[in-house]
């Protein structure tokens, strides 16, 4: 797999792995069968995410993605965090093979589950945000979270 | 230290191996169609390399005919007893767990009005004579069942499959990729009609393989041109590749008695220490009627080519059944068939060993793997949630 050195480097020292014990919003996308789940965690204050922690299941891409997906969200606005798309995330890690992209796709729709929990628990809405589809690849059935 | 265990995929070309072809690429470079002498003498190691091919696996020397490589093999055996025998009757037999090359060639002739009836496997990826003997029908034509499992290592009961065979008067072909230089075979004592191999599995060079095709059996070319090899596969005769692959075979089957016994005992003490080592963690494939240098172990909450990476960057080169390293959603169709849920199936990592394998390397992956599986179980939310509804959190 060709992967780039950003995409390495983000997979050997991953950050932001973790938990977080009084999370905001929490969000799960992915499912066992296609090789792929990410949970992130974020800590949402004032609408600016102060935190943000993932755990994900899946290879290189994922984890890489998962990463800097956590990453580029912290010291956003709510409003801001919205413009982390896919390609934000890829152009970050310097690309990312043709056969790894939905991992990218997979990580956007892990920040928007968790915002989109957020926003529930909130009862607020975010521009633009829509339900998340729990498996983007798929749509089959959701794993058991908690 | 650098380790490769990915023998099952390809082997490096012995030192021998390569000392002996380097001529035919320069000095003798003649078409062994050829009239003149330095063509002649092409020919002649064109025909040694026979002999020496057809000795490891107990074949005449006219009863093999080479090949670019298995999967060309594969695919001449089964299209040309389908064109050869169509009339007679239009149904094969083969397992769900064969390589590529079998199933997809399979299925091709599907799309030709042939009928294929796909075999399950037990748990340890085990055919049962039962089902081969329930499956056969007055127009079966032809069984094709792998020696060994190329991702497992299973080795199937090939001398039954081939005696219930030659019982209902069946062709019966067996891709032995895997196999050749590896385990010994006699296609005779076996009842083997035909039988696939691939020189770069065995210390051979790439781009070679063999069709043992037992006398008697008419088989329509499936490359047609030249009178090549007895007017069965025509085109200019590969001769580095034939003469190495020769070699390969020769000096394989000659360390049998001792690379089986020495691969055994390390395959074995790396399997044992692995699942020590690690929980939840499982073999796949049989515990005993496996390949010697063939390893394939689940690793649950975590995926493949994650695992892969981070053995690579320790220096020790694997391979995975997980869709990940094969651009597909789904994972190997091998270890879903021994019953495998996706997620274990995507945690699965081969790690093959070779003629070059030595214990020392062995050692260096039974210390490197278990901190690399704990490593990824600590990100994998999979494991959370385990240790979750176990309640040890």
């Amino acid at each position: 797999m060709q992967y780039s050195e950003k995409v390495m480097d983000h997979f050997m020292n991953p950050r932001n792995v973790g938990e977080i014990e009084d999370a905001s919003g929490v969000g799960t996308v992915g499912n066992a069968k296609c090789g792929d789940i990410m949970k992130v965690y974020l800590k949402i204050e004032d609408g600016v995410v102060l935190d943000a922690k993932f755990k994900t299941f899946g290879c290189g891409a994922a984890v890489a993605t998962s990463s800097m997906a956590t990453e580029l969200i912290k010291g956003k606005t709510v409003k801001e965090a919205m413009e982390i798309t896919n390609k934000a995330v890829m152009e970050a890690l310097d690309g990312l093979p043709p056969v790894k992209v939905h991992c990218s796709c997979l990580a956007e729709e892990a920040l928007h589950a968790a915002l989109w929990d957020y926003a529930e628990k909130n009862g607020i809405v975010i521009e633009g945000l829509e339900k998340p589809v729990n498996d983007i690849s798929e749509h089959e059935e959701i794993p058991e979270e908690e | 230290m650098e380790c490769y265990f990915d023998n099952a995929a390809t082997t490096p070309v012995r030192p021998e191996v390569a000392k002996e072809i380097i001529p035919y690429f320069e000095e003798s470079f003649g078409n062994p169609s050829s009239i003149y002498k330095i063509a002649q003498k092409n020919k002649n190691a064109v025909e040694h390399a026979r002999e020496q091919v057809a000795n490891a696996i107990g074949a005449q020397v006219n009863e093999i005919y080479f090949t670019a490589g298995g999967s060309e093999a594969d695919n001449w055996a089964i299209k040309g007893v389908a064109e050869s025998y169509g009339a007679k009757g239009k149904h094969i037999i083969t397992s769900c767990i064969e390589h590529h090359a079998v199933l997809h060639t399979c299925e091709y002739l599907e799309t030709k009005g042939y009928e294929v009836t796909y075999l399950p496997v037990d748990e340890y990826g085990m055919i049962s004579i039962e089902d081969l003997k329930k499956a056969i029908r007055d127009d079966t034509i032809l069984i094709t069942i792998m020696f060994a499992n190329n991702e497992i290592g299973t080795i199937e009961p090939v001398a039954e499959i081939g005696k219930i065979a030659h019982e209902h008067g069946i062709l019966f072909h067996t891709d032995a990729v895997q196999a050749v230089g590896h385990v010994k075979i006699d296609v005779k004592a076996m009842n083997i009609d035909m039988l696939s191999m691939s020189g770069h599995k065995f210390y051979g060079p790439k781009g070679i393989g063999a069709l043992y095709i037992r006398k008697g059996i008419k088989l329509n070319p499936l490359i047609h041109g030249g009178a090549q090899e007895r007017r069965r596969r025509a085109g200019t005769e590969n001769v580095p590749g034939i003469v190495g692959m020769g070699l390969a075979a020769e000096l394989a089957s000659k360390e049998l008695d001792t690379e089986i016994p020495r691969l055994t005992a390390l395959r074995d003490k790396l399997i044992k220490s692995i699942l020590e080592k690690v929980p939840y963690s499982r073999l796949n494939g049989h515990p005993s009627d496996r390949l010697p240098g063939n390893a394939n172990i689940s690793f649950e909450f975590i995926e493949g080519e994650s695992i892969l990476l981070l053995l690579d960057y320790k220096g020790v080169c694997a391979s995975s059944g997980s869709a990940c390293t094969s651009g597909s959603l789904d994972p190997s169709h091998v270890l879903l068939a021994i019953g495998l849920p996706h997620e274990k199936a995507h945690g699965s990592v081969r790690l093959s060993m070779g003629h070059f394998t030595t214990e020392e390397q062995v050692d260096y992956v039974i210390k490197e793997l278990p901190p690399i599986v704990e490593r990824l179980r600590q990100m994998s939310p999979l494991y959370e949630e385990f240790l979750k509804s176990k309640g040890e959190k």
